[in-house]
C-alpha cells in the first residue's frame, strides 16, 4: 500500500540505478540511518554496547568483507580468523609505535596490510576452485595464528603472549582502554560501518563488481569477454581482507581491548563469519548486516528467554544454540542459498502489490 | 573475385573491405589427435564468413584459436596488419575480438542489463577508488556505458526484460542476451559459435535477422558456424568447409554447394 512503484519514474540513467529506486525505501533508509547516529548513542548503556551493537557493528564489516569475497567473487574462503588477527596485531603494533597517529588513520593502516597479507594468499586461487580453495584459505588461517602466538616481535615480548590496547583518544574522547564511554565506542564503530557498508555497495554495482560476479558465475565466458582473471580474484581478495582488517583491528582495540590469538581469531571465527553470509544472504550487502545481527542476536536472545524465563540450566542454552545455527545453516543451504537477503526481496516484491496482487 | 585486395562489392550492394583477419596454416594437436591441419583462410572487413562442416570437423576449434581459448602448436594468426603474438582471451577481447558460445555462457546469478554491461567491461577504466565514492567519475562512466548497452536492449528488442535474473528467461532469450553482451563490446569481429542450434524456425528467422541487420548497421564482421545449412546459404558472403581437421572448401556459397569434396563429406562418398 504505502510500499509501490507507481509514480515514482526515473527519468535519467543514474537515477534509476540508486541504490534504493522506490521513495519509500529511500526514507526507510534515511530513517534508519538516523536513529542508528542520532537516537541510540543517547540511549545505550554498556550491557546494550557489549552485548550487542560493537559486535554487530564489527561483524557486519567482516561479513561486508567476507561477502565481496565469498558471495561476489565466488571464492571460498575460510581465513577471516586469520585475517581479523593480522587487521588486530598491525592496529596493535601501529598502535605502539606512533602513538600520537589518529586512530581513524591507524585502522585504514591496518586494514591496508591485510588487504597486502590477503591478496599473498589468494594468489593460490588463480589455480584451484572452490573446494580446493577453502582448504588453501585455511592454511593461511592456522599459520597466521601461529605466527603471532611464536613470534614475539608481534606481542611486543609481552609476557603474558596477549596484546592489549593502550588508551587513545579521538576528538579528545577517550575509545581505547578501560575507561570508554558507551556512545563513544559505538559512534566510532558506526563511523566505520557506514563508510564500509557505502564503499561496497559502490564497489559492487560498478564494473569491479560486474567483473566479480563474472568470474563467480562462470569464469571462462568473463574471460572471453575482456576480463583479467587473475586482477579481478587479486583485487577481491584485497578488498575483502581490507574490511576484515578493519573489523579486526576493532575487534582487539574497542571491542576487546586485550586478545590472545588462538583463543579470539581462531577457525571458529572464520566459521562464525561464513555463516553470517551464509544465513544473511551471499551477494548482498545488506545480508551482511542481516547475518551479522542475526547470529550476534541469537546468543542474546535465547539466554534471555532460556536462562532468565525458563530458568534452563546455562550450558544446555549454549548448546542449543549451537543446534539451532547448525540447523538454520542447512536449512539456508537447502531451501534458501541467498538466505534472509533474498526472503527480505521476495517480501518486497509481494509488498508491492499488497494488498491487490492481481 | 577474392584476389581484390581492397576488397569489393556483393551482389546486394554492401561493401567488402580488404583483409582484417588471416589464418595461416593453423594448426592445433591434442596429444595425438590432429584437431586442425594446416587450415589457412582469410576474414574481411563487413563480410559474413561462415564455417561449417560435419562434427567433429574442427569448426569450433578454428573458432576456440580465434578468440584465444587454444594455442596453435603451427601457424599464425594476423590480425589488423600484424601477426597475433600468442595471448590470453581476455587479451583477444580488449583487441576487438567478441563471441558468442555454442552452449549458452551467460552469468546466471545478474540481471540481463548487468549481462550487457559486462560487455562494456573492456571500456571502463575508472579506478577502484574513484569506484569506491562513485559520485562523479564513476557514475559518468557508468552512464555513458549504459547508454551504449541501452542502444543494443533497443536494437535486439529485450528491453522489457532488461532487469530479469538470466535465470528465469527462456534458451531462445538467453542467445539473444549473450548476442546482445558480445555486441556491447562493439566489436571489429564478432564470433558466432551455432548462434540458432535448438532454435525453432521463428527463433531462426528472428536470429537471422538480428544477425544481418548487426552486419549491416553496425558493419560488424561477422564470422559464424552454423549447421543449418538452409541459414548458412542464405546469410554468408563466403563459407569454409572443413571436414576431419581440413579444409576441403572456400568460397562462395554457390562455389562450395558445387564443390565436390564438400558434397561427399556431406552425403557420404561410396568406398569401393
Amino acid at each position: 500500500m504505502f510500499y509501490r512503484e507507481a509514480g515514482d519514474f526515473s527519468t535519467s540513467y543514474p537515477e534509476d540505478s540508486q541504490t534504493f529506486p522506490i521513495k519509500f525505501d529511500r526514507y526507510r533508509y534515511y530513517l534508519v540511518l538516523f536513529i542508528a547516529i542520532v537516537v541510540i548513542p543517547f540511549f545505550i548503556n554498556d550491557y546494550w554496547v557489549n552485548s550487542l551493537f560493537l559486535p554487530f557493528l564489527i561483524y557486519a564489516i567482516a561479513a561486508i568483507g567476507l561477502n565481496i569475497l565469498v558471495g561476489y567473487c565466488g571464492q571460498v574462503s575460510l581465513g577471516t580468523g586469520g585475517f581479523m588477527a593480522v587487521g588486530a596485531y598491525a592496529c596493535y603494533k601501529l598502535m605502539t609505535s606512533f602513538p600520537d597517529v589518529s586512530m581513524v588513520i591507524l585502522v585504514l593502516l591496518s586494514g591496508l596490510i591485510t588487504a597486502l597479507v590477503g591478496v599473498i594468499f589468494g594468489l593460490p586461487s588463480l589455480r584451484i576452485k572452490g573446494f580446493y580453495l577453502a582448504v588453501a584459505t585455511l592454511a593461511a588461517q592456522f599459520f597466521l595464528v601461529w605466527l603471532f602466538n611464536r613470534v614475539p616481535w608481534f606481542y611486543n615480548y609481552s609476557a603474558s603472549g596477549q596484546i592489549s590496547a593502550p588508551e587513545r583518544t579521538f576528538f579528545g574522547i577517550e575509545i581505547t582502554g578501560p575507561n570508554t564511554q558507551a556512545w563513544a565506542t559505538y559512534l566510532f564503530c558506526l563511523m566505520f560501518v557506514i563508510a564500509s557498508a557505502y564503499v561496497a555497495r559502490n564497489l559492487t554495482r560498478g564494473s569491479m563488481g560486474r567483473k566479480w560476479m563474472a568470474i563467480r558465475d562462470m569464469d571462462i565466458a568473463a574471460e572471453i569477454i575482456g576480463v583479467n582473471p587473475l586482477r579481478a580474484k587479486l583485487t577481491a581478495f584485497a578488498v575483502s581482507s581490507f574490511f576484515i582488517g578493519i573489523s579486526g583491528a576493532l575487534f582487539f582495540a574497542i571491542y576487546l581491548g586485550a586478545v590472545e590469538v588462538g583463543e579470539v581469531f581462531g577457525i571458529q571465527k572464520s566459521f562464525l563469519v561464513l555463516f553470517m553470509i551464509i544465513i544473511g544472504g551471499l551477494g548482498s550487502i545488506f545480508g551482511s548486516f542481516a547475518g551479522a545481527a542475526f547470529l550476534v542476536l541469537l546468543p542474546v536472545a535465547l539466554k534471555i528467554v532460556g536462562v532468565d524465563w525458563l530458568d534452563w540450566p546455562t550450558d544446555i542454552v549454549a548448546h542449543l544454540q549451537l543446534v539451532i545455527v547448525g540447523g538454520l545453516i542447512i536449512v539456508f543451504l537447502i531451501a534458501e542459498p541467498h538466505g534472509l537477503a533474498q526472503l527480505w526481496r521476495v517480501a518486497k516484491e509481494k509488498l508491492r502489490l499488497w494488498p491487490f496482487p492481481h | 573475385m577474392n584476389d581484390l585486395a581492397d576488397g569489393y562489392v556483393t551482389a546486394d550492394g554492401r561493401q567488402i573491405g580488404p583483409v582484417v583477419m588471416e589464418m595461416k596454416n593453423i594448426t592445433l594437436r591434442f596429444g595425438g589427435v590432429e584437431a586442425i591441419k594446416d587450415i589457412s583462410f582469410d576474414i574481411r572487413q563487413g563480410e559474413i564468413r561462415a564455417i561449417i562442416g560435419p562434427n567433429g570437423a574442427g569448426k569450433s576449434s578454428m573458432l576456440n584459436v580465434i578468440s584465444g581459448f587454444y594455442v596453435p602448436q603451427d601457424g599464425e594468426v594476423w590480425y589488423q596488419g600484424s601477426r597475433r603474438p600468442p595471448m590470453k582471451p581476455y587479451e583477444v577481447a580488449q583487441q576487438g575480438i567478441a563471441r558468442t558460445f555454442q552452449n549458452i555462457a551467460l552469468f546466471e546469478g545478474m540481471t540481463v542489463l548487468d549481462n550487457v554491461m559486462t560487455g562494456r567491461l573492456t571500456n571502463m577504466k575508472t579506478g577502484m577508488l574513484w569506484q569506491s565514492i562513485w559520485k562523479g567519475k564513476a557514475e559518468r562512466e557508468e552512464t555513458e556505458n549504459r547508454e551504449v548497452a541501452e542502444k543494443i536492449i533497443d536494437f535486439l528488442e529485450i528491453q522489457a526484460i532488461r532487469k530479469t535474473p538470466v535465470s528465469r528467461l527462456s534458451y531462445g532469450l538467453k542467445k539473444r542476451v549473450e548476442l546482445a553482451r558480445a555486441l556491447a563490446a562493439e566489436p571489429s569481429i564478432l564470433l558466432l559459435d551455432e548462434p540458432m542450434a535448438g532454435m525453432n524456425v521463428e527463433e531462426k528467422e528472428d536470429m537471422s535477422r538480428f544477425i544481418l541487420d548487426v552486419n549491416d548497421e553496425f558493419g560488424t564482421t561477422i564470422a559464424l558456424i552454423e549447421h543449418d545449412m538452409g541459414v548458412v546459404m542464405d546469410l554468408s558472403d563466403r563459407v569454409v568447409v572443413m571436414d576431419y581437421g581440413k579444409k576441403i572448401g572456400d568460397g562462395t556459397p554457390h562455389e562450395v554447394r558445387n564443390n565436390q569434396d564438400v558434397i561427399d563429406a556431406y552425403l557420404g562418398v561410396a568406398h569401393d
